[in-house]
């Protein structure tokens, strides 16, 4: 029954793209037994149609997010919208909220097509239309072939296709990625992002991706939003979040290591113990604050605008090097491509490129 | 090689088991077997004909042994899958403490057990009653169900039924597509397990019953320490060791049948797991077990030593299939007391 009428509003929304497909609004969740709360007035937003992913370390209460939004656990406090209407009393099996795991978790006495057509199944479609319809979901994902076999006659990689295809046959209103391919290899994980973005942005499926990988949220999300003891820092798309942090630990978790301490001048020129630095016109924050710049940013140089600094520490890292060199007002991180590399304790120039510098307060 | 040994083993084992049943076969329609004769001398389908009359219960014995026995067997497989699965899944802060009051009734030797049983059911007003005799019949089986249910949760994960909710899924749903098949291997090895303790119980029903309700095991007992009738007692013995073994050969056929499509095979993932392959023929011996403790108890009855062990003997096997499961080396010492009846002395029957 709830099929019906969430594919009808599914169709309508996506049309007036007023309300977000997910709103959570001031969620708190306290396990009992503990004191400081896993989500701590937890407000986020989805666009409808978009993926968000869901980034932070582990603990952060991400897993909770998802538990949330899918009806699985009840807030203490707080409450969920998806498309507009409050849902947060709503059970999961009526909320149209499919959630998919890490594990497949795929339903071992059946096959592949049965799998997928259990959504259908559960809200009574007849099997008939239900399998004709799970077979369509599996060739979009590209299975079809596998359509009978059982779970345990699939790859890691094939079982999260269908599980994938298993959640997207629910039609749900959003659909909920918890970590889904941190089990599998890196090639086979590059190449399940490719179809997650291909096949959401086909679907234009509300989608939030929980995943501890940067690079994954960054390759697949329309925004990113961060999340670090059940608290949003930021939330924006990808591109900006590496460049224009929000704060010391926004631009630290994304790993940008280097941040010298000063201020902003009414002339917005920072200044430090390297004396003024020029800085971009993007900069709007004034007063006192530290100066970030990715350490892909940092290059080697002899110009007469570069920054003194003695090198600390060299070591590889990948196909680059990373380079740490203290500097007046604080170490500078660098990752040098390769090529004839300084060795600790020379003493170098550094060149910080006025374009990708940016201030953080605090 | 190897192979023809394992062969030899399998046959070895299987007359270890089978032998005792068939002098019980041979007695049950014996008309007169009189020693030194190796063979009976005369045969009949008297002891049948007796075990249909009303008057001996025997009919009326086995419907209420059946009816408890699955009553049990319903009733400790769910209590067994909730205990189980608060104790594994939700781990509740004195979750030893629990297990171990779940699993006491087979630590507690049978007659203390018994005694303090039949107290509470007697001041409760349970005592003399079916209804009652089947609530105690629960307390020995609760243990085993308990015990393999927890295996069967072991390797359950509750985000199966979390990803099935979300997928639209309600709670009903949830269980009968996720929870109970992925449980069923489980579920029908503990449903076995109690079906056999209730099938083979004696002591609490006689001390519970108080004699009114009569069970096959009670009949057999009696049949086998005061009557004398070899013939009939075979007969009551066959009827105690058929219907489990028939019952449980069935759904572990059907149930491997059912799993071989798609769960795994080969026997190293069967053996940890609590698979039908692997709990199921090994819940079958017990059976054969019980069948073959009264016959032990027929010969001894039979041997025309003096009334003490007969009368002891009850007593001493009711704890055996209780305690077969756990222990199975408790049933062979019976059944090797079973295929030596050309040895006895006369057992006469007419």
């Amino acid at each position: 029954m709830s099929t019906s009428s969430s594919s009808s509003s599914s169709s309508s929304s996506s049309s007036s793209s007023a309300a977000a497909g997910l709103r959570l609004e001031g969620i708190t969740v306290t396990y009992p037994g503990h004191r400081s709360p896993v989500l701590d007035g937890l407000d986020l937003e989805v666009a409808d149609g978009r993926l968000l992913a869901l980034l932070g370390p582990s603990g952060c209460g991400k897993t909770t997010t998802v538990q949330i939004a899918s009806g699985l656990l009840a807030p203490t406090s707080g409450a969920v919208y998806l498309r507009g209407t409050d849902v947060t009393r709503t059970p999961p099996e009526r909320r149209g909220a499919a959630v998919v795991f890490q594990q497949p978790m795929l339903l071992p006495h059946r096959t592949a097509l049965d799998n997928v057509a259990f959504p259908a199944r559960v809200r009574g479609r007849p099997r008939r239309a239900a399998r004709a319809s799970a077979l369509e979901h599996l060739r979009r994902v590209g299975l079809d072939a596998l359509a009978d076999r059982y779970p345990r006659q699939l790859s890691g990689g094939q079982a999260q296709r269908v599980a994938l295809a298993r959640a997207l046959a629910a039609e749900p209103a959003v659909l909920l990625l918890d970590e889904p391919f941190s089990a599998l290899d890196p090639g086979l994980r590059h190449t399940m992002r490719e179809l997650l973005t291909s096949v959401q942005r086909e679907w234009a499926v509300t989608t939030v991706l929980v995943t501890h990988d940067q690079s994954e949220a960054a390759a697949v999300a329309d925004t990113v939003a961060l999340l670090d003891h059940g608290r949003l820092l930021q939330q924006a798309r990808p591109a900006d979040l590496y460049a224009h942090p929000d704060s010391l630990a926004v631009a630290r978790f994304l790993g940008c290591a280097t941040a010298l301490p000063g201020s902003v001048t009414p002339h917005g020129r920072f200044a430090c113990p390297l004396g003024e630095l020029e800085l971009p016109g993007t900069v709007t924050h004034r007063g006192t604050g530290h100066l970030v710049i990715r350490p892909e940013a940092v290059r080697l140089d002899t110009g007469p605008d570069g920054v003194s600094a003695v090198v600390r520490s060299v070591r590889p890292e990948g196909p680059f090097t990373a380079l740490v060199a203290d500097t007046a007002a604080g170490p500078v991180h660098a990752l040098l491509p390769p090529g004839p590399q300084p060795a600790a304790s020379e003493r170098v120039r550094l060149h910080l490129p006025v374009a990708h510098r940016w201030v953080v307060a605090g | 090689m190897s192979r023809a040994l394992r062969l030899t083993g399998a046959a070895l084992l299987a007359g270890w088991i089978a032998a005792p049943l068939l002098p019980l076969l041979v007695w049950a329609f014996t008309g007169r077997w009189v020693y030194p004769a190796l063979v009976p001398q005369e045969l009949s389908a008297r002891a049948w004909t007796r075990a249909a009359d009303p008057h001996q219960q025997v009919i009326a014995a086995t419907g209420t042994s059946l009816g408890l026995a699955l009553a049990t067997a319903l009733a400790a497989t769910a209590l067994g899958a909730l205990a189980a699965r608060g104790l594994v899944l939700y781990r509740p802060p004195a979750a030893g403490l629990i297990r171990l009051v779940l699993l006491a009734p087979v630590l507690v030797p049978p007659f203390a057990l018994a005694v303090g049983v039949q107290e509470v059911f007697v001041r409760a007003g349970l005592a003399d009653r079916p209804a009652g005799v089947a609530l105690v019949h629960l307390v020995p089986a609760l243990p085993y169900t308990v015990l393999v249910l927890i295996g069967g949760y072991a390797g359950y994960d509750l985000r199966m039924e979390q990803t099935a909710r979300t997928l639209g899924a309600s709670r009903y749903a949830v269980l009968r597509h996720v929870t109970l098949p992925a449980l069923a291997p489980a579920l029908l090895a503990a449903a076995t397990l109690a079906f056999l303790v209730s099938w083979s119980e004696y002591l609490m029903t006689v001390l519970v019953g108080g004699g009114v309700v009569t069970t096959l095991p009670l009949l057999l007992f009696a049949s086998a320490a005061g009557s004398g009738n070899q013939a009939f007692t075979a007969v009551l013995g066959i009827l105690t060791f058929v219907p489990p073994v028939v019952l449980f050969g069935a759904t572990a056929t059907i149930m491997r049948r059912h799993r071989a499509v798609w769960a795994e095979a080969d026997p190293p993932a069967a053996v940890p797991g609590s698979g039908p392959p692997a709990a199921v023929p090994g819940s079958g011996p017990p059976a054969a077990v019980a069948g073959a403790g009264p016959p032990a108890a027929v010969v001894a009855a039979g041997s025309g030593s003096s009334a003490a062990p007969p009368r002891f003997g009850p007593s001493d096997s009711t704890p055996g299939p209780g305690r077969s499961a756990a222990a199975p080396e408790a049933g062979p010492p019976a059944a090797a007391a079973g295929p030596s009846p050309s040895a006895t002395p006369p057992g006469i029957d007419r």
